[in-house]
């Protein structure tokens, strides 16, 4: 067990031995208990919601188009009997014994029989394109994953971000009047540094006047939605020419977008896209494997200790806020190369949806590429089916992610471990 | 959350150590409860002052200098004119006023709780959804209609209410996260409910509701001066009314002793006895009630129907009147008259010199950041560091 | 090497910390640095690691002098410090703690081996037995307390601080702990070890300086000088070491406790099967080195944490389930182990902390309403017959020193009809003075007839205090003693698990 203390057992069993933090892993803990009903509860949920729902469906095959060429068909009712039953069974096993190791595989295959249970019931008779939805899917949580990674630099460094819709607006603005009176590429650099330099005022507020980060992270949002709305009422309607930037095009990659599939999903999209993706694993390694990462998430964890090693606590949390506002403000920029224009409000919450992307994925920039797809993949499918004579509401489909992620949160919420020190102030003497 | 062992609190050494545990959650201090506010009200407005400026893209380019400055007094002119010179004006004000002010008390309720609502909108919209409903669905008389309606409104932002208090209170899900996504949720459902034939006007395909019955709409409140135009009602009195009441709440019972003890200390209101899960959610029924309040008084004496932008940003701004008075009863009606002054004044202000009314909405944003940031006021106007604290504070994420 | 404060003064708002304070260090030597708390002696260490700047005075290596900025610069120069609040990060392994700061590098990466090896040649070399690997929040707190020493020496220090390094330590870790203190000292280096237990600094030190209310009174030759003599140093006046008590009268058993197991959300057991009882008229003394599961016994018959299985009884009435409140209504006065985290309200008035736990009793309410003039002659009549010393009952108890802030707790919890009093840590962090009020308020509840339960990791205190003695470890009772018939010595052995009833009886 451990040196110099308490060399006797004294005969109580594994309570004794777990009384040095060694959990006995037959038995489940309480908390293991709670989530694992809370999960069940849910599977159980989404089985009546297919019973009621798509087993009552049009039916009909569902054809599914891959490629050009390419194409499947699945039975939407008898689907939806096959996803109700195993989500009845997976709720049940889950809220009886849970499902140990395998709880996280499991939810993922029942979420991607779900929702193909829910593409079959929408498209039962007509036919769908799959590779497109998902090549939308991966654009669209574009801009979540830049707002979710300065989200992530941020909190793992102890400072909450509420204000990443801030960010991207500013970054939106900003690239789309820097890159009307020069271009795209320079409104991009242009967004980076004002949303930065955002970043910076909300570590200055933060750390030197020790403004409770929530409010300020709010103000910000508030300031640069004010900000923006005023100048394109003042400035921008009657200056058109301020207002309008050519859009990006998708940049093929040769060869590996010839790959079927796969190819048109991942390998046709803007520099964004891949971008984006190389920036996930790039903050991964350098939070995890390397001095500047170490650095960062004691910072974030325990500030005290960092600081009492001589790491400069502060320098540190000033430098990758700047880093986290100038990875949004190109986020930000996003919309710009997408729409080729600004306007008022465009960013419309996603700022929001990337802060509980970044809780959704365990301030994890894989988790949080993870989380950022599904709700991508939620905002391609909204606009898919708006073209099927669906019987959903396009009000519901918009609603979703939302609801999901309240789930979400309220389901893993106690689960989740945050940066210890986050929103604590540090004050270096 | 952690588990670390450690060694005791003991023996802090310095008796007042600079980095001392500050308490995680509201810290509302009395002192500069005058200068601070207008201190951060001055600084807005300079800077709201360099905003204009340097929007008058046209009079800069022509070097215009003395034209920016006249735009700029007309602009500050136009604002105390539109919000109180006159009858109409004044009307206005009360108009803008009122829905601030409630939905401002839903928010300082929640902050005496050490909570943050940012659900104003959400549960504003429920509310308004369920008043209009009763509003457009009987047939009077007023004496039982306009109850009912305002209570189905209270109703309706009660639940709403209630929900994040819950996911607090028993998920540890933080309200900030919930109260977000609630906003949105309610926004796509009020969008689809207005298209239903529950809902929707006669022969409109848009989203709007039927229109409130002459019994279901609020008295107005200069009735007796036979303007037409002065459309400002009794939700007005509704607003001091429920500010009368958040006042008795917080300082005059067991419950708003219990809400403080919770916001500024949760640890010590649980071995004190009371039960911090109840009082989370007890403090977010009272927001939504006041939040659905607000919605019921828009929607059945300003608006006369639901349309899908009615609550527009009324939850946000809220916020800005809560932190401005300092989420005290009298605070909360100084700043809810001063922020429907500005955007009484900030409507004249566009109509007369042309400059956006999202001038206001800058404007609140500095006031929120100045209001939340007492340290940076006294460095910035150098005054006495009495009484210095950090400002009202919510913590992490952590349950 | 030769460490030299000279003049050191330290202001805060409204107190000075430090007050020409002159201090030296040499190495190969342990200088001890006592004085109660509050008397300045964190304040000035933190100025010699460079966390604060003192706003007189200097600091000289080998006569030079030398300015710290920031804590890289004392290490630098060859400092290290021991925190008290031990300085890990519960996520990071142990290797990841250390090298925290002066990371070995491969290209970009972090090289773990290497920090791995630098980890297990440190711990080798001073037989700290430490595994570069392991999690701090899975590690006991001797071994964390090794990791913060390893951190030390592997920044080379000259000199080592070690802030209250025994507070939660078993007797048996403490004495590894001098064994680890003798090596350094051996290997050359200078140590200054800070406590307020006098024992402690008698056994190891070769020169004791005495801080007081900021200012070094007096400089002390372990050899030459006693406990007694040494306290009245550290209080400026004569120090009464005992508690004026009479024999105890117990009466009937009033708290029952009986097989209680608690575990925490992840399982852990916390209190292990325990029973015990206290009788009226008695003082139990609960003793045990801090994180034995006093807290959670303590939260688990007050209401504020689930009980797994068993029972709690206060005169026959179950409290098992009960909450708070029951437990309140039960007549029983709680003071709870950390004042400024649980028992005050620090934005509140002292008034209004004054009925913090009985505001809802129809003395100071009626209906749904508080009955605030009620409140304000409670307060009143409480701070005078308390003493609690403060500018009026409106000042919020957060601006009070600690022992007045424990006494608005005290005499809130005593100041009514009691069957059980259950006072945790009642004197921690306070000054002497109200330490002897405290204890005498404790004592004079026992003789109007409430049992009295008084937990306290400083086994001196419940020593003082008890009539019985009951020791904790791991959760358990090993021991349920009579005062008078045991000593220290027999204590400290169970405490740190040697020696258990449980298994004498059954042997």
């Amino acid at each position: 067990m451990s040196e110099g203390i308490g060399l006797k057992n004294t005969g109580h069993g594994p309570g004794t031995d777990a009384y040095l933090g060694m959990v006995d892993s037959v038995t489940r803990t309480p908390d293991e208990i709670k989530r694992s009903r809370n999960l069940g509860i849910a599977y159980l949920i989404g089985a009546v919601i297919t019973v009621a729902v798509f087993v009552q469906g049009t039916g009909g095959t569902a054809t599914f188009n891959l490629d050009n060429d390419a194409s499947f068909g699945i039975g939407a009712i008898p689907l939806a009997w096959i996803c109700a039953v195993s989500l009845a069974v997976l709720g049940g096993v889950q809220i009886s014994r849970g499902t140990a190791n395998f709880q996280s595989a499991l939810l993922g295959v029942a979420a991607v029989l779900f929702i193909f249970t829910l593409m079959a019931w929408a498209a039962a008779g007509q036919s769908f394109s799959l590779t497109g939805t998902l090549h939308d899917a991966l654009k669209a949580s574009t801009p979540l994953v830049f707002g979710a990674l300065g989200g992530i630099l941020c909190e793992r460094s102890g400072i909450i971000n509420i204000a990443i819709e801030g960010f991207l607006l500013a970054g939106a603005f900003t690239s789309a009047v820097v890159g009307s009176v020069t271009n795209l590429w320079i409104g991009m650099i242009a967004a980076m540094i004002v949303s930065s330099l955002l970043a910076l005022l909300l570590a200055w507020l933060a750390i030197r006047f020790l403004v409770d980060q929530v409010i300020v992270g709010f103000a910000i949002n508030f300031f640069v939605l004010g900000l923006t709305s005023f100048v394109d009422a003042r400035v921008l309607t009657s200056n058109p020419e301020y207002n309008g930037v050519p859009t990006l095009a998708e940049w093929k990659i040769p060869l590996l977008s010839d790959i079927p599939i796969i190819g048109p999903v991942l390998f046709e999209q803007t520099i964004y896209v891949y971008l984006g993706l190389a920036l996930v694993a790039l903050v991964t390694w350098a939070l995890f494997s390397t001095k500047w990462g170490l650095q960062t998430r004691a910072v974030g964890e325990h500030p005290k200790a960092a600081g009492t090693l001589g790491v400069n606590v502060l320098r540190r949390r000033y430098v990758n806020l700047a880093v986290a506002g100038a990875i949004t403000g190109f986020g930000g920029s996003w919309w710009t190369a997408d729409v080729g224009r600004f306007n008022e409000n465009i960013t419309n919450g996603r700022g929001f949806i990337a802060l509980a992307v970044v809780l959704v994925g365990r301030h994890h920039p894989v988790g949080a590429l993870c989380a950022a797809l599904l709700f991508g993949f939620s905002d391609a499918l909204a606009l898919k089916f708006s073209f099927l004579s669906t019987s959903i509401p396009s009000e519901f489909l918009e609603l979703a992610p939302f609801l999901v992620t309240l789930i979400v949160v309220a389901s893993v919420g106690r689960g989740h471990r945050v940066p210890a020190a986050l929103g604590q102030p540090y004050e270096q003497q | 959350m952690t588990d670390v062992q450690s060694p005791p609190d003991a023996p802090t050494d310095s008796p007042s150590d600079p980095n001392g545990k500050r308490g995680l959650r509201d810290r509302i201090d009395t002192t500069n409860a005058i200068t601070l506010p207008l201190l951060a009200f001055i600084s807005a407005l300079v800077i709201g002052t360099i905003v204009i400026a340097f929007s008058d893209i046209d009079k800069l380019q022509d070097g215009d200098f003395g034209g920016i400055l006249t735009t700029i007094k007309d602009a500050y002119l136009a604002l105390p004119d539109g919000a109180f010179n006159g009858w109409r004006p004044i009307n206005e004000t009360i108009v803008s006023t009122t829905p601030l002010l409630l939905a401002g008390l839903a928010v300082a309720i929640t902050f005496r709780a050490g909570l943050f609502n940012i659900g104003g909108t959400g549960q504003m919209l429920v509310g308004g959804m369920c008043s209009v409903y009763v509003g457009f669905s009987m047939n009077g008389p007023s004496i039982i209609q306009i109850p009912l309606a305002v209570g189905a409104g209270m109703l309706g932002g009660i639940i709403w209410g209630i929900i994040p208090g819950i996911l607090k209170a028993r998920a540890g899900v933080h309200e900030v996260i919930s109260t977000i996504m609630l906003n949105f949720i309610a926004g796509s459902l009020v969008l689809y409910f207005l298209k239903t034939d529950l809902f929707v006007r006669e022969g409109r395909s848009d989203p709007i509701s039927k229109l409130v019955t002459p019994e279901g709409t609020l008295p107005k409140l200069f009735a007796f001066l036979d303007r037409p135009e002065l459309r400002a009602h009794i939700g007005f009195l509704f607003a001091l009314a429920a500010a009368f009441f958040f006042w008795w709440l917080i300082e005059k019972t067991k419950l708003g002793f219990e809400i403080r003890a919770e916001g500024a200390n949760s640890n010590a209101a649980q071995y004190a006895g009371m039960k911090p899960a109840f009082l989370i959610i007890t403090s977010f029924a009272v927001a939504g009630g006041f939040a659905g309040l607000a919605g019921a008084s828009e929607v059945l004496g300003t608006q006369g129907r639901a349309t899908q932008g009615f609550a527009g940003d009324i939850g946000f701004d809220a916020i800005a009147v809560a932190l401005l008075g300092r989420s005290t009863p009298v605070g909360t009606v100084l700043a809810a008259l001063l922020f429907g002054a500005l955007q009484a004044g900030g409507q004249r202000m566009q109509v007369e010199t042309g400059v956006p009314v999202d001038l206001v909405l800058i404007l609140r944003a500095l006031i929120i950041l100045f209001i939340a940031a007492p340290l940076l006021m006294k460095a910035i106007w150098r005054i006495s560091a009495k009484g210095a604290s950090s400002g009202p504070s919510f913590g992490g994420w952590g349950s | 090497m030769e460490l030299e404060l000279r003049g050191i003064t330290k202001r805060f708002p409204g107190v000075v910390a430090n007050d020409n304070v002159n201090l030296t260090i040499r190495s190969g030597e342990v200088l001890a640095l006592v004085g109660e708390n509050g008397a300045g002696k964190s304040t000035l260490m933190n100025i010699l690691y460079g966390l604060y700047h003192a706003d007189e005075g200097d600091i000289y290596i080998d006569g030079t002098p030398v300015k710290f900025e920031t804590s890289g610069d004392a290490i630098a120069a060859g400092i290290g410090m021991v925190h008290q609040h031990f300085m890990l990060v519960p996520v990071f392994t142990v290797a990841e703690n250390v090298v925290l700061g002066i990371e070995p590098t491969r290209g970009l990466s972090l090289d773990r081996a290497k920090a791995a090896a630098e980890v297990e040649r440190i711990s080798d070399e001073y037989s700290l037995g430490l595994e570069p690997d392991a999690l701090i929040e899975n590690l006991p707190v001797g071994i964390q307390q090794r990791v913060e020493i390893s951190k030390v020496l592997l920044r080379d220090a000259e000199i080592v601080v070690f802030d209250e390094p025994t507070a939660v330590l078993t007797p048996q870790e403490i004495d590894d702990f001098f064994r680890i203190v003798e090596a350094l000292k051996a290997s050359g280096r200078g140590i200054v070890f800070i406590t307020h237990k006098l024992t402690e600094a008698l056994r190891v030190a070769d020169r004791i300086s005495v801080l007081r209310r900021g200012q070094t009174v007096g400089e002390a030759d372990p050899s030459e000088i006693d406990e007694v003599g040494l306290a009245e140093l550290m209080v400026g006046r004569p120090v009464q070491l005992v508690v004026d008590k009479s024999p105890a009268e117990p009466g009937a058993s009033t708290l029952q406790v009986n097989d209680l197991h608690v575990v925490d959300a992840s399982g852990r057991t916390l209190v292990d099967h325990t029973t015990f009882d206290v009788r009226a008229g008695e003082i139990v003394g609960i003793a045990g080195v801090q994180g034995n599961g006093q807290t959670e016994l303590v939260e688990a018959i007050t209401g504020l944490r689930e009980i797994l299985s068993g029972t709690v009884s206060v005169d026959g009435i179950d409290l098992t389930d009960a909450s708070p409140r029951d437990v309140h209504l039960a007549a029983v006065a709680h003071v709870p182990e950390d004042r400024q985290r649980s028992g005050l309200v620090s934005e509140f008035s002292v008034a209004e902390n004054l009925v913090l736990t009985r505001y809802h009793s129809d003395e100071f309410s009626s209906g749904v309403t508080m009955n605030w003039s009620r409140v304000r002659e409670n307060a009143r009549e409480l701070v005078e017959q308390y003493d609690v010393r403060t500018p009026s009952i409106d000042t919020s108890a957060g601006t009070l020193s600690g022992g007045n802030q424990q006494k608005v707790i005290v005499a809130r919890e005593l100041s009514r009809d009691l069957r059980l009093v259950i006072a945790s840590q009642p004197t921690r962090g306070v000054d002497v003075g109200s330490i002897e009020y405290i204890h005498a308020q404790v004592v004079a509840a026992r003789d109007e007839g409430a049992a009295v339960m008084v937990v306290s990791t400083e086994l001196d205190e419940v020593m003082a205090l008890a009539d019985r003695v009951i020791v904790l470890y791991r959760g358990r009772v090993v021991a349920d003693l009579d005062r008078d018939a045991t000593n220290h010595n027999e204590v400290g052995l169970y405490m740190a698990g040697a020696l258990d009833q449980n298994e004498q009886a059954s042997a």
